[in-house]
């Protein structure tokens, strides 16, 4: 390996690395603003300046490629002064308002002018004012705190692949705006706030709600979809005031979606903090002890299968095992998670997961959306998808049209019959899968919710196993779930045997066969109540609340400690942040008190045992947040032909309204209503 | 004194037409054939051998920056990139060039392009000489009916192409990579070096980047030799160069002349001296207003090439000598000077974007009267902070001038500066205290 002297010490560095992430090897710090390392390098800020030997100027470290043999210095004089310089003209024009500026305790310039800068300005004149921008819902801008570090610009065109925001002028006139001033039509634009080292683009929801250093972190999970991005959740009191990302290379790097961010206000808003129970046709505030007392009566007078059970989409797996465990109590197993009919088969691992890894999107030379938008189902896989695509011209081909996905993609068919020619070898396509090295096949809820679902996965399988593209290096076939629960809910079989081949559930749900449905946190689920008993335990009074005839208010995701598996069948933990509002509990103890109620005192729930079972009763599982780990071969499953012609339609997500939270959320009504309004209004307005 | 048989350029004054007809009389496309017939390596090496420098500013050897492209096409084309953009305040050398001796720029462009390979080549005209564009573009199909541009240039065996880009405007789209971004589409910004533009240039191809002039001269240059180019002029300065003389002279002009000509006689031979006789000149920006400005007593005795100049710090430039005489108010001319590189700075990076216009706030309060003994340090702190800290030579170029102007005209700014209004005790406040209350107190 190379060898770059810092400071007098000799360090070792790989090839490629630049002067900057060798001197981070030498653990000497350069001060930075516009360089990030998700992001091409600008090299217009000029902090990073360091004294290379033999240069009569000083470099910019996170521009300039390491090579053998450079001696580099930070630490003289000559470099203080360069620092120094700088930082003067950077502090120039920015206005001195930290006191009301929400960046204020996490500002890199506020921090950096601490340590190289100068404590007095020798500015004079003016200072430069630039007129606030509208950037959307989400963000606030007050571009006379800009330094033109461009890593929003950057940002914008790279990785959310929308080039919307830019800078326009010259010199001192130089201003970053969204050229027309609209708001960014992307899922990840929040991410500018975090980017921004300065007060420029701060968060227009959290305005002047709290300072950071008041707030209380915990490092916890995202439920709003399968991806399971790593989430810092920052509570003040028990109030939940912002979600920001946490650095996860495997899964999130470090961006979240606008509605794991920014749902974080549904938390506050229709909230259910007393049970309530539903009194001459109208739902009135009650008691535990009334409500758990009416509901046992209720399971004493119905028999055990005309009970149905539903779980939602971002119930965690402790709970989904003690419901399971109460309703084998109640002898029923009309257990459902799945919020439409969609083909499964939970008999091995790799039929529900996707196998080939978020990180393994960027080896990829060949990715296959079949009936998935990723935009909308897994935004962060999309990102991911886009890197690919930016970074490697990687060609992605779709089944069905998904719309806009920020990179440029290939419709090779709409139709099942386009999946029947790809597998048995009809087409082109077919020969481009076999020639590529590391494809990826994303097969989406959309895909399985047809006639031909089972054709559809169980063909691809089949197929990319006969071509060796399932092993253990490589495994190219990959189901897309959208919600949090999904693929830990068939970890845990919680699905019976009969349901998953026919669903039964679905068949009484639509035939009223059931007396009493349970819903644990389920929303989402299309049910035309006749005469049903509907309980729902949950946080929000939503569109399950609406029917029930008795509440049962638990706590919602950061008020519960819980683990969720995501997409790639990496379990994680969710951390408790804050109380369960009110009333409410956490959903294993409100088991807890309908079993005392049932008089089943010897089969009371512990939480920790839960965990330990739950734990155990995963499938091909190594640590927590790891993936699961394969040892046997995978078998070929017996293609039954049910092949049935049809059309590819990939159904629409209501992407800021997609669950419980999100739909209370002030901020994601607001940008749903600007997503549509921009597309009813078009160009004219 | 060049004498006139070793003009390059005849027809500088339009004396001649500037019709590829006449300028076949001048010799222009003679033996074009044979000098690429003896290849690349000759042609380099005989480049080198003329010692000649970039023409542009930097005064960059430009046989070895020929020699920087690499030797084989791999996967990517290469390119030549002329650089038209000719914006530098006091020069409209190139100018000329474009207007009226076209044929000697384009015959330049196919052997340049021969030598480094490129079959395509860019021409980037300043978007201000619309005119010039025209006439260029008329040269240009003019040697294309010869048969002396595209398939099989000139009988050559190479194909060549030349294509006119016009700027818009914009100063900083004379750096070379600027100028780059420029043609791909992109906000004029320099770009970051490494990697150079002729590894990594056009649509990250090689590329090779040269002014109007320095390409301009090359036929002329093979034709008789590049001994004979070498052997006018200085040492390491050779061959000749034009001048533009413009400011308080009689009669302001553009000059072919020898290199390491003296200063006092390229103003009073050719340009018909001071206003107001020699005695009268007060400074002279000797290359382009980036140049830092050179007092009179400097002016006496400078020969004008690119070593002398930068031993007297200042530099040779664009060599657009801009003559000022004692009717001037001098720290005006330099705020104007200061004014023009606040309002081209391209604003991508800090020291430039933000010191420029603090150097030209300053000056200006000088020229008012408004200043104190302590701008005058920070103005000279200011220029030093922009100085090597920037991403291209545009900080170089707006500091210069005005630590030109602080090194020889220190008095005439300290004699319009009044001390600070406010009597100041050095006293060492605690930080928090407010400074104001204090300083009335003492006051």
């Amino acid at each position: 390996m190379p060898k770059i002297t810092i400071n007098g010490k000799e360090i070792e560095f790989e090839k490629g690395m630049t002067v900057l992430q060798a001197c981070e090897l030498a653990n000497v710090e350069i001060p930075r603003f516009c360089y990030h390392e998700k992001l091409s390098i600008a090299g217009n800020c000029r902090m990073c300046l360091v004294e290379l030997e033999k240069s009569p100027k000083p470099i910019a470290s996170c521009a300039m490629p390491a090579a053998e043999g450079m001696n580099i210095k930070t630490n003289t004089a000559f470099v203080e002064k360069a620092r120094k310089g700088v930082m003067e003209f950077l502090l120039a024009n920015h206005p001195l308002d930290c006191p009301v500026c929400d960046q204020g305790g996490e500002c890199d310039l506020q921090d950096q002018s601490m340590y190289y800068g100068v404590d007095k300005s020798r500015f004079v004149e003016n200072k430069r004012q630039v007129k606030e921008k509208y950037m959307g819902p989400l963000i606030k801008t007050q571009m006379t705190r800009c330094i033109h570090c461009t890593r929003c610009v950057r940002f914008a065109t790279e990785v959310a692949g929308v080039p919307e925001i830019g800078a326009i002028g010259r010199g001192e006139n130089m201003e970053i705006t969204t050229y027309l001033e609209k708001a960014m039509e992307s899922e990840l634009s929040a991410n500018v706030i975090d980017l921004c080292p300065v007060g420029a683009l701060t968060s227009k929801p959290y305005a002047f709600e709290a300072r950071p250093w008041e707030l209380k972190k915990t490092e916890s999970i995202d439920v709003m979809d399968a991806v399971g991005s790593n989430i810092r959740v920052d509570t003040y009191n028990w109030e939940v005031k912002r979600i920001l990302p946490r650095l996860n290379n495997d899964i999130n790097e470090e961006w979240i979606s606008d509605k794991t961010r920014y749902s974080c206000d549904g938390l506050l808003k229709q909230r259910l903090d007393v049970p309530y129970i539903k009194k001459n046709n109208k739902l009135q505030k009650s008691s535990w002890d009334e409500v758990i007392t009416v509901f046992a009566e209720k399971l004493k007078t119905i028999s055990p299968n005309e009970i149905g059970g539903h779980i939602g989409d971002m119930v965690n797996l402790e709970n989904a095992l003690g419901f399971k465990k109460l309703f084998s109590l109640l002898k029923s197993d009309n257990l459902e998670f799945r919020e439409k009919k969609f083909y499964v088969n939970s008999s091995e691992k790799t039929n529900y997961i996707f196998n080939s890894t978020i990180r393994g999107i960027e080896e990829s030379d060949l990715i296959l959306l079949v009936g998935t938008n990723p935009r909308h189902e897994a935004t962060m896989v999309n990102a991911r998808i886009r890197k690919a695509f930016a970074q490697r011209q990687v060609p992605i081909y779709s089944i069905g049209n998904p719309g806009d996905l920020t990179y440029n993609y290939n419709i090779i068919g709409d139709t099942t019959d386009d999946i029947k020619k790809i597998l048995s070898h009809d087409s082109e396509f077919s020969k481009k899968i076999i020639s590529s090295k590391k494809p990826i096949i994303i097969i989406g809820e959309s895909a399985l919710e047809l006639k031909s679902g089972e054709y559809i996965i169980e063909g691809f399988k089949n197929f990319l196993k006969k071509n060796n593209f399932i092993n253990k290096e490589w495994n190219a076939l990959n189901f897309l779930p959208q919600n949090a629960s999904t693929v830990g809910l068939l970890d845990l079989n919680i699905l019976s045997k009969e349901n998953e081949k026919k669903n039964t559930f679905f068949e009484k749900l639509n035939n009223s066969k059931f007396k009493l449905l349970y819903l644990l946190g389920s929303d989402n689920l299309d049910i035309k109540k006749n005469n049903e008993f509907v309980v729902y335990q949950g946080s929000h009074g939503d569109r399950g609340a609406e029917i029930a005839d008795l509440i049962l208010p638990s706590a919602a995701f950061t008020e519960q400690n819980g683990l969720y598996e995501n997409l790639e069948g990496r379990v994680q933990e969710c951390k408790k942040a804050s109380y369960p509002i009110g009333e409410s509990l956490e959903d294993w103890k409100i088991f807890n008190l309908i079993l005392r109620k049932l008089g089943k005192n010897e089969n009371i729930l512990n939480f920790d045992l839960l965990r330990s079972e739950v734990l155990n009763l995963i499938p091909n599982f190594t640590e927590l947040n790891e993936l699961p780990k394969f040892k046997k071969e995978f078998a070929i499953n017996n293609l039954s032909s049910n092949f049935i012609s049809e059309k590819v339609n990939i159904k629409e997500i209501d992407y800021f309204f997609s669950n419980a939270i999100s739909r209370a959320s002030k901020t994601m009504s607001e940008c749903r209503q600007i997503k549509y309004s921009l597309k009813k209004t078009g160009t004219s307005n | 004194m060049l004498k006139p048989e070793n003009k390059i350029f005849k027809n500088l004054y339009n004396d001649l037409g500037w019709e590829i007809e006449s300028a076949l009389k001048r010799d222009d496309w003679k033996d074009t054939k044979n000098i690429i017939s003896k290849g690349r390596e000759w042609i380099i090496n005989e480049v080198k051998t003329s010692e000649l420098r970039g023409r542009g500013g930097a005064g960059f050897s430009t046989g070895l920056k020929w020699s920087f492209a690499p030797k084989e096409v791999g996967s990517r084309p290469h390119y030549l990139v002329i650089n038209a953009d000719e914006s530098e305040p006091g020069t409209c050398k190139d100018r000329d060039i474009l207007r009226f001796e076209p044929q000697k720029l384009i015959e330049g462009c196919l052997i340049a392009g021969y030598s480094v390979n490129a079959h395509v080549c860019y021409i980037y005209i300043r978007g201000e000489y619309f005119r010039e564009g025209q006439r260029l573009q008329n040269a240009i199909n003019q040697a294309y009916e010869k048969k002396y541009l595209g398939k099989n240039a000139c009988g050559s065996g190479w194909d060549f192409d030349i294509h006119i880009h016009y700027g818009a405007g914009a100063y900083i789209c004379g750096e070379e990579t600027a100028l780059l971004e420029s043609i791909e589409g992109n906000k004029g910004q320099p770009r970051l070096k490494p990697p150079f533009p002729a590894l990594v240039g056009l649509y990250g191809c090689p590329t090779i980047v040269n002014n109007v002039e320095t390409i301009a001269v090359v036929p002329t240059i093979l034709r008789r030799g590049g001994k004979w180019f070498a052997s006018l002029g200085k040492p390491k300065n050779t061959g000749t160069k034009i001048f533009c003389i413009s400011g308080n002279v009689n009669s302001p002009c553009n000059v072919e002349e020898e290199m390491g000509i003296t200063l006092k006689e390229l103003i009073e031979k050719h340009a018909g001296g001071v206003v107001g006789g020699w005695e009268n000149l007060q400074a002279v920006i000797p290359g382009g207003s980036s140049m830092p400005l050179l007092p009179k007593k400097i002016c006496d005795t400078i020969t004008m090439d690119f070593d002398s100049l930068i031993e007297n710090k200042s530099g040779l430039g664009t060599a657009g000598i801009v003559v000022i005489n004692k009717d001037q108010d001098i720290v005006a001319c330099m705020a104007r000077i200061a004014r023009f590189y606040k309002h081209e700075s391209c604003g991508q990076c800090t020291p430039c974007r933000e010191g420029a216009g603090w150097m030209w706030r300053i000056l200006d309060r000088v020229v008012k009267r408004k200043a104190t003994f302590n701008d005058i340090e920070l103005l000279s702190d200011v220029t030093k902070q922009i100085e090597g800290h920037t991403i291209c030579a545009f900080g170089e170029g707006s500091a210069w001038p005005v630590q030109g102007l602080l090194r020889h005209f220190r008095k005439e700014i300290e004699s319009r500066c009044r001390e600070e209004p406010l009597i100041k005790k050095k006293s060492n406040n605690p930080y928090l205290v407010d400074q104001h209350l204090l300083e009335k107190r003492n006051a």
